[in-house]
């Protein structure tokens, strides 16, 4: 007689244990077979490093198809444009994706690839968020591999053996219903305005959800502090939550859409994807990027070390790092690893471009510790500015 | 009082009977040492070891457990008892009073409607719930806008707020579990109170009461543990800025910010454990002081 609170309350308590019984039920993959007849291939695909080790671009696709299905984790169809690129990879290579658990978190995807170990059913590819990408990376569960456009990908975006790299981002944005708010807010500084009262919202709480981190390290630089002091951030919330501004409910599609989340700070690909999702429903949803607290993140993409379709995984990464791949997430309004790239070489697709909102300047990026630093903070000192 | 020989007896004819009665049990057994046993095990193994992900080792610590016990961990503990107690202790009343109206009631009809009710409210939790009070009295919601409540100072997403939610699915709960207990009280019971003499307060004072102890406090303990260990509602409500256990332990196990706190997670669930092995222990030794009135 527990109630689905309850119940899930317990399940939360007991997956990590749960997880591990399970490890010992699943089915042993199949035999690498993939491309392991081929002539022309070189290597297992789960040792290939490149396209190259395949021999070609259609030896790959060949021993990707043998494996007919790839498993992928963590991807929501309305994140990023997600369900048209599972759509789109699906069509152009015939090969099934089974997408698990969409809404999964970064830490889901590595629990996941750990305790499937050896499972048909582990997932092939990951896209995880930065922290997630390094740790996993120290703990060697991705295997090294270099997409066609591998060099073209920053330095500073990308593990120098191939384990990890990034793959979209976006900036830091505040979505405001312009049908509700007379005056939108800018900036940061604009929010602490009183006629913003019980209106202004995060994608989560900051020591779960990327977004709402991303949402407080904008409003740190926003108030003088740095890439390694968070704490300004924190205080500007804790100011918001005094003042009465500052909601705690997770902003969400439906949030958005009932008017509960008026003015919503997020990543400014799914503001943007929001705007478009309730034209005509009474929502004018508007996305100004901050000036006062410019903050980009990306996200990680990276193949499982035991993969059981490792050839799929690497022709999927292919095909994200294609032309094809890259304008499909910018049509889901996130920019893209290879954007300043393809808008040089004209492979861009402009319309998509225009429709992103306006940046002023380069983002700057975090370093490793500076950003341990500020999650150590953020977890530390959240609960009592909020509280 | 039994006599020593009689109870001899019943001694060697239950010894007798032990293995074929343990027999019986054992699938029992089983299942409750694989779907308890093992999971408590692997969060008390978990909660007390690390594993250094450079050589692979894993090496008995404290550090989780006295991590989990510091800071806005410990806060989230606290937290969490604080909204269970109170909204155990609301709901339990509640609870009782509204049983006790259906129970003395006549109408059949009230009766049904109100126990089929129960049933559903009781488990109507997690995010629909946190959605339907957002719809309704949240800060855009019909109710608030009509009524004006935030002007009198209303939040859904505070402490108070959270209180008034949980209220919605445990006041049923403690409906559902204590009406048959309502039920028992015979009315010949009162009837003879009256005939002695004793006015209501007293009846329910020397008996309702005594003998209603044993199944308030069981309530009182079911709506403690099914408060504590909610998760779902609260997260969609509250997010962070009201700290509950079982939020932290979702951040730690199931976020994209922070890495490689799972084991600070597992030993906050052993927290939990603990908590409600307490509450349990205070239970027990007041369940059979009371049932002695029920012999």
């Amino acid at each position: 007689m527990l109630s689905s609170s309850a119940r899930r309350g317990a399940a939360v308590l007991l997956s990590a244990a749960v997880l591990t019984t399970l490890s010992a039920c699943g089915a042993a993959p199949d035999p690498k077979s993939g491309a392991a007849g081929d002539a022309k291939s070189k290597v297992q695909p789960g040792a290939a490093a490149s396209v190259a080790d395949f021999g070609s671009m259609e030896a790959l696709v060949a021993a990707a198809q043998k494996e007919g299905k790839l498993n992928v984790i963590a991807l929501p169809p309305d994140w990023a444009n997600y369900g048209e690129i599972i759509k789109a990879f699906e069509a152009k290579y015939k090969i099934k994706v089974n997408s698990e658990n969409p809404d999964a978190s970064s830490s889901d995807e590595i629990a996941a690839v750990k305790s499937r170990k050896g499972q048909d059913r582990a997932p092939d590819v990951m896209d995880l968020g930065i922290a997630f990408a390094r740790s996993g990376a120290a703990e060697n569960l991705f295997a090294p591999y270099k997409v066609t456009a591998w060099d073209k990908i920053p330095a500073g975006q990308k593990d120098a053996d191939g384990r990890w790299y990034n793959d979209y981002g976006g900036y830091v944005s505040i979505g405001c219903d312009a049908a509700k708010i007379p005056t939108c807010p800018q900036t940061f500084a604009d929010l602490l305005k009183p006629e913003y009262k019980g209106k202004v919202a995060l994608n989560g709480n900051p020591t779960k959800s990327g977004s709402a981190f991303g949402g407080v390290y904008a409003a740190a630089l926003a108030n003088k502090g740095s890439f390694a002091d968070i704490q300004p951030g924190i205080d500007f919330f804790g100011q918001l939550k005094k003042s009465g501004n500052f909601i705690p409910v997770e902003s969400t599609p439906a949030t958005v859409e009932k008017g509960e989340t008026p003015i919503s700070i997020d990543w400014d690909y799914l503001n943007a994807g929001y705007a478009e999702q309730f034209k005509g429903k009474g929502v004018d949803w508007k996305v100004a990027v901050p000036t006062d607290g410019v903050y980009a993140q990306f996200y990680s993409q990276a193949i499982n070390k035991e993969a059981p379709n490792p050839a799929a995984a690497r022709l999927w990464m292919e095909f994200l790092y294609s032309a094809d791949g890259q304008n499909l997430w910018l049509k889901g309004h996130a920019r893209p690893v290879l954007l300043p790239v393809m808008t040089q070489d004209g492979t861009v697709d402009k319309d998509a471009v225009t429709k992103l909102p306006q940046v002023q300047g380069t983002p700057a990026f975090p370093a490793s510790e500076e950003l341990d630093k500020a999650k150590a903070t953020l977890a530390e000192k959240w609960d009592k500015a909020l509280s | 009082m039994p006599t020593t020989p009689s109870r001899t007896a019943g001694g060697t004819s239950r010894r007798r009977r032990g293995p074929r009665t343990w027999l019986a049990a054992l699938p029992l057994l089983a299942f409750t040492g694989l779907c308890f046993g093992l999971p408590l095990g692997a969060i008390a193994f978990g909660a007390v070891t690390r594993t250094d992900p450079a050589d692979g080792a894993t090496r008995l610590t404290g550090e989780h457990l006295a991590r989990s016990l510091q800071g806005p961990y410990l806060g989230s503990l606290i937290g969490s008892v604080q909204l269970s107690a109170l909204t155990a202790l609301i709901g339990g009343v509640l609870g009782v009073l509204i049983a006790q109206v259906v129970v003395t009631s006549r109408s059949t009809a009230l009766r049904s409607a109100a126990l089929t009710a129960s049933g559903v409210l009781a488990n109507f939790g997690g995010v629909p719930l946190a959605f339907a009070f957002i719809a309704t009295v949240g800060i855009s919601g019909v109710v608030t806008q009509l009524a004006d409540l935030t002007s009198l100072g209303w939040s859904l997403y505070s402490f108070t707020g959270l209180t008034v939610v949980y209220l919605y699915f445990l006041i049923p709960l403690m409906v559902l579990v204590i009406a048959p207990a309502l039920e028992g009280l015979r009315p010949q019971w009162r009837e003879a109170a009256q005939n002695s003499g004793a006015s209501g307060r007293q009846f329910w004072r020397h008996v309702g009461l005594p003998v209603l102890a044993p199944s308030l406090l069981g309530g009182f303990v079911l709506l403690f543990g099914t408060a504590f260990a909610a998760h779902a509602t609260a997260a969609a409500l509250v997010g962070g800025s009201v700290p509950l256990v079982t939020l932290k332990i979702a951040d730690a196990l199931a976020g994209n910010v922070l890495t490689g706190q799972e084991n600070v997670a597992l030993a906050l669930g052993l927290d939990m454990i603990l908590i409600a092995g307490l509450v349990m222990a205070v239970y027990l030794p007041l369940q059979r002081r009371s049932a002695r009135w029920l012999r």
